[in-house]
């Protein structure tokens, strides 16, 4: 009995048996993007020294709860306080500095002036609206245009996030080893950085994506059989600019070769270059692919399938996938549309 | 009594390092590998057939990006399910036919690799029938062990499978 307790509690003990175990829960909510020593991927390397002495701990913790809607980084709502709580320790114990805090104190200055001042230094990056660097910083399997890339200012997960006061010390500091440079270096005064950060307070949102109560499928009926209606899919691929990849059953694989259910046969397409570019724009999209069609024989009558891109659009929450989606969709509901006249 | 009471505190404390984590789900389930890519792409292999799937194929879409003349680095989908239960969920459920069978995107980045998924979990808001949210809870469970298994074949430090 005891042997069994000392076992128990030495299991309890092991730095893996508890919740909060900041460098475990970091590598499994955070590194797949932010790197497993916070040396970047998409997002900003965390580790950086020049990050972590512009940020706080509530920096941080907003930024885990919030995350930046409709530009990758997803919000952790359902963490338990504590986990969070070990994940900022774990970022925060890759810095040998001292900590700093940035008191939510407002800085006041010019807005107008500030925009001026925005537009002539900071637009090029961050841009027009503060919209961030196109791409959203997710590269992944692709090569690398840049290092880092300019993330959005009007973000409302990153407005929630900074306090005035962090953002005057970005501005002021620069994060060196970025391309995000001391503006006080760059010739201008306190106040000019002042009026810039009124001027920041006060963007326009960006939009993030909505949920979608969109069917997750578009289905469609075809008045002809089933051998037909996969040749007319096939035809409808073609003649939409798409390539044919392969056909099989739907359980090809799964069951011994001739032995596939023959009432339900999907088409798989693709169009390379359409799909070099949504997996430039975000390369988690590939596991819907390559793009289908399955054709269901059901008590007589036949049916097309397909899921439909804009009700799976915002697990991705990537902006920039928008009007991938809508072309998606738009190509998908002409090819059903064709197979089925 | 009091070693009872003492057992049980030691459970409490083991019991937030439960694998499932259900409450912490996110939309997509994305995981980092320190393996390069062939070893990655072992180990996912095998943890899927540990949970008890049969893996129906694999896509191979660098090759047909670079066959056109993309440049990608590895990147591939595999498929898996369990046929008894494609066979029944399709005939019950026609509406699942499109996400059917399964698949886990697997690439890599530079000399490590990424997974990606979507989380079952989020299927239950798409397909409200009672009947299924226990299959879609089971799926995620198998997916978050999938997904630690891979993950930890290239982090020694993280401590056994779940
Ligand atoms: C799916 C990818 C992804 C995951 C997972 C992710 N992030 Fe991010 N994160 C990003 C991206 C992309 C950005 C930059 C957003 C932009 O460009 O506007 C970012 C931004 C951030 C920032 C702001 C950086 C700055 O310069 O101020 C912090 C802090 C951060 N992430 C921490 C985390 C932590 C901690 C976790 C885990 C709990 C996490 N992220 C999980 C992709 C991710
Ligand atoms: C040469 C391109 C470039 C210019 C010009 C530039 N930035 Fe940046 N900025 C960046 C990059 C890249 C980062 C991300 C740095 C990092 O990885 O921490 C950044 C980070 C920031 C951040 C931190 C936000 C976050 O989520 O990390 C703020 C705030 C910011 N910039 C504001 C400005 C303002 C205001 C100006 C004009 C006065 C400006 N920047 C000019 C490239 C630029």
């Amino acid at each position: 009995m005891h042997r069994i307790l000392i076992f128990l509690l030495g299991l309890a003990a092991a730095p893996w048996a508890f919740g909060a175990d900041g460098a475990a829960l970091y590598s499994r909510h955070c590194a797949a993007c932010h790197g497993d020593t916070g040396n970047g991927g998409i997002g900003v390397p965390l580790a950086l020294p020049s990050f972590q002495a512009s940020i706080d701990d509530d920096y941080l913790r907003r930024t885990i709860r919030h995350g930046r809607p409709g530009r990758v980084m997803p919000a952790f709502l359902a963490l338990p306080t504590e986990d969070v709580e070990a994940i900022v320790a774990r970022v925060r114990s890759w810095s040998k500095a001292p900590r700093m805090r940035y008191p939510d104190i407002p800085v006041t200055g010019d807005a107008k002036r500030g925009r001026k001042l925005y537009d002539a230094h900071c637009a090029g990056c961050h841009g027009a609206k503060g919209e961030g660097g196109h791409g959203t910083g997710i590269t992944l399997s692709r090569p690398r245009a840049l290092p880092v890339m300019a993330p959005a200012l009007n973000n409302e997960g990153f407005l929630v996030s900074a306090t005035d006061t962090l953002i005057k010390e970005i501005l002021m500091r620069g994060r060196a080893g970025t391309p995000m440079e001391s503006f006080l270096k760059q010739g201008l005064a306190e106040r000019d950085i002042d009026d810039i950060v009124s001027y920041l307070r006060g963007l326009q949102k960006g939009t993030a994506l909505p949920a979608s109560t969109e069917a997750p499928v578009l289905v469609v009926e075809s008045p002809y059989d089933l051998k037909t209606t996969v040749e007319n899919v096939k035809r409808a691929v073609s003649s939409n600019n798409f390539l044919l990849i392969r056909e099989q059953g739907l359980d090809f694989g799964l069951v011994p070769e001739g032995r596939e259910d023959r009432s339900r046969h999907i088409v798989y397409f693709c169009n390379f270059q359409f799909l070099n570019e949504a997996l430039g724009v975000d390369p988690r999209v590939g596991m819907f692919l390559p793009f289908r069609i399955t054709v269901v024989e059901e008590r007589g009558k036949v049916r097309l399938m397909a899921y439909n891109p804009r009700r799976l659009l915002p697990m991705f929450n990537n902006q920039e996938l928008k009007d991938l989606a809508d072309e998606l969709t738009r190509r998908t509901l002409a090819i059903l549309e064709e197979s089925t006249l | 009594m009091r070693l009872r009471a003492l057992i049980a505190a030691a459970f409490v404390a083991l019991a937030p390092a439960a694998p499932a984590a259900p409450a912490a789900a996110q939309d997509l389930m994305i995981a980092r590998s320190a393996q390069p890519f062939p070893e990655a792409m072992t180990a996912l292999q095998a943890a899927i057939a540990a949970r008890g799937y049969t893996i129906s194929r694999v896509q191979r879409v660098d090759v047909g990006l670079e066959n056109r003349g993309y440049k990608t680095d590895k990147y591939r989908v595999v498929f898996y399910g369990k046929p008894e239960e494609v066979a029944r969920l399709a005939a019950a459920y026609p509406d699942l036919i499109p996400f059917l069978p399964l698949s886990v995107a697997i690439f890599a980045e530079e000399d490590e690799t990424i997974l990606v998924t979507t989380n079952p979990a989020l299927y239950a808001g798409m397909f409200p029938q009672p009947e299924l949210k226990p299959v879609f809870a089971r799926w995620e469970q198998d997916l978050v062990a999938i997904m630690e298994g891979v993950r930890k074949a290239g982090h020694a430090w993280l401590g056994p499978e779940p």
